[in-house]
């Protein structure tokens, strides 16, 4: 094994995610960006097998709109090697299709690899498509939803969690892999860590530098809006001088509401 | 075989394609289109009847030694001929861990949108499919709509209700495709012990977060359950972290919808307030009365867990019996 590629996404931190109450819009204008979670499974992941085998060149590859230079400095201060950065203004209007699309054609010019780890879904948009489409349009052998991955060689071993069975899969490399959050818990980068990744390269191309014809990126979806859903709950507070005064006030309104009781 | 413009409807797991089949006749009879279920396996053809009672105007079935378990590449081989032959409008898939890859790489093969784990699903005056998913971790639910055909979703399980069977006719086709050699070898497969109970179907959800804390506490909240006739539920930390369960409720767990859902020691990050959206009544107990929880509940109770969980097993003890 020589290389690893890893797909990382600058997804919207949720977390922080703020909300019009009037007009229920979400406020994504400025809001904090970070590595989607499961990719960053995906990348420590990554890291594990290099510090197993050895002498393995760990890319990391990002399509996004917009900048993501800070966040991408995070994943070479864990230990990304090099990061490419494929960044298109163009790239704001582009569904999971075109987004896998444009990491094949970014794959395809780095040429070589071994293994290409994804995250199970992003944490923003929690589609889970992406890693599927890239290893169709690479016609690779495809591993999902794995919690842990052994390599053997020219091939590599991997735990599928499905829903009634635990799945252990084999296939030759190359191969794609998209992991889940417990397959491992990612590092957190030293101080040390963090100075040497400044040396580190951060590799940027525009959709022109791919030859990326317009046509390939059009949505197949349309988004019709995407509203907070409304909380219409009660927010009634139960209070009371004791423990207990509060548990008979609570199952007083319980009771009145109808979901307890015969 | 002649164009024809219908629904198709696949899940590797039975009970899923029932589910999706009630809905998919609901929208086939509203656009007056026909709906087919496709059956993969072998030795599943006697399976195909009950397709047809669930609402399946067609089956087709594939039934080849080659496909006896789920693996991605044949499987996906067997659906893109029967989409390219047949030129479905729609395609349901249900959204398992196998389901939403092969979803998404039917998508890719027919160059087409997938809305994937779709909560909720219309028709718009264009006869095109609308679906509602939950997105931004639970913050937003998203309406979505295709440009390109065919329209491929995915259905999570439990969505939709099962229809009630009932005799009605359909016609089953083996469909005969040339079976593609899988990419990946399964060396082993280790079943799960999974709970017959199911949370879903709980009527009452007594449910703890980070705020318990010990595993041995489970019990005040089991004590609680037993009394009211529920389930005990939990967060993700609880069973990623701390391992004391090994499922969840949230976004990325169980979606529950019972009707009343008590939430102990509970933050209430939006992950898991996504999955109990649907809760007829959410009470929140936790000693932290900026907790994000109260703002979804409906009734509050700013305290300790362990003073208000014996108070109120006994208030209810009281009240019950």
């Amino acid at each position: 094994m020589n290389r690893i590629i890893v797909c990382l996404k600058q997804a919207i931190d949720v977390s922080q995610l703020k909300v019009d109450p009037a007009t229920r819009q979400l406020i994504t204008a400025g809001a904090a960006k970070k590595i989607s979670d499961f990719d960053k499974n995906a990348l420590e992941e990554a890291i594990r097998i290099k510090e197993k085998i050895g002498n393995i060149e760990i890319l990391t590859v990002t399509v996004t709109a917009e900048d993501a230079k800070t966040v991408l400095r995070e994943a070479l201060a864990m230990g990304a090697d090099k990061a490419y950065m494929v960044n298109d203004p163009s790239f704001k209007d582009i569904d999971t299709l075109g987004t896998a699309y444009i990491l094949a054609e970014t794959i395809k010019k780095i040429g070589n690899f071994d293994l290409i780890l994804c995250g199970e879904t992003s944490l923003d948009s929690f589609s889970g498509l992406v890693s599927s489409r890239l290893a169709e349009l690479l016609g690779l052998p495809q591993i999902t939803s794995v919690r842990k991955i052994s390599v053997e060689g020219d091939a590599v071993s991997a735990e599928r969690a499905l829903e009634d069975s635990i799945e252990t899969v084999k296939a030759k490399t190359p191969a794609l892999i998209a992991v889940t959050r417990e397959i491992n818990q990612p590092r957190i980068p030293s101080l040390m860590m963090i100075m040497k990744a400044s040396k580190k390269e951060i590799i940027t191309w525009t959709a022109a530098d791919l030859n990326l014809p317009r046509e390939k990126l059009d949505m197949k979806i349309e988004v019709k809006e995407v509203l907070a859903p409304k909380t219409e709950r009660k927010r009634v507070k139960i209070t009371g001088e004791s423990a207990q005064e509060i548990a008979e006030r609570l199952v007083k309104a319980l009771m009145e509401e109808g979901v307890i009781g015969r | 075989m002649s164009e024809n413009k219908g629904i198709i409807v696949y899940s590797e797991k039975h009970d899923l394609l029932l589910e999706i089949l009630g809905k998919g006749r609901e929208i086939a009879d509203k656009l007056q289109k026909e709906l087919a279920a496709v059956l993969i396996g072998y030795g599943v053809q006697g399976k195909a009847n009950e397709l047809i009672k669930h609402g399946a105007d067609k089956v087709f079935l594939i039934d080849n030694h080659a496909l006896t378990s789920f693996q991605i590449e044949p499987y996906l081989n067997v659906l893109h001929s029967l989409a390219t032959k047949y030129k479905p409008e729609t395609v349901l898939i249900g959204s398992t861990r196998n389901g939403k890859p092969l979803a998404a790489r039917l998508a890719t093969r027919l160059q087409t949108g997938c809305i994937p784990d779709c909560n909720r699903l219309s028709v718009d005056e264009e006869g095109r499919l609308v679906c509602e998913r939950i997105t931004y971790g639970g913050t937003a639910i998203a309406k979505i709509t295709f440009k390109t055909k065919p329209q491929i979703a995915t259905i999570p399980p439990r969505t939709f209700e099962k229809p009630q069977p009932k005799e009605r006719n359909g016609q089953i086709i083996n469909f005969d495709v040339k079976i593609e050699t899988p990419k990946t070898e399964i060396v082993e497969t280790k079943p799960l012990e999974v709970s017959a109970v199911r949370i879903e179907d709980a009527d009452v959800i007594v449910s703890c977060g980070r705020g318990l804390e010990k595993k041995e506490d489970i019990v005040l909240l089991e004590e609680l359950a037993q009394i009211l006739n529920g389930q005990v539920g939990n967060t993700r930390p609880l069973a990623e972290d701390r391992k004391w369960f090994t499922e969840w409720v949230g976004l990325s767990g169980h979606k529950v919808k019972p009707k009343l859902y008590i939430a102990c020691g509970i933050s209430g990050v939006i992950q898991h307030v996504a999955g109990i959206r649907d809760a007829k009544l959410i009470v929140a107990i936790n000693k932290d009365e900026n907790a994000p929880i109260f703002e979804v509940a409906d009734y509050g109770v700013v305290g300790n867990l362990y003073e208000i969980l014996p108070a109120l097993k006994e208030a209810l003890k009281k009240q019950l019996q």
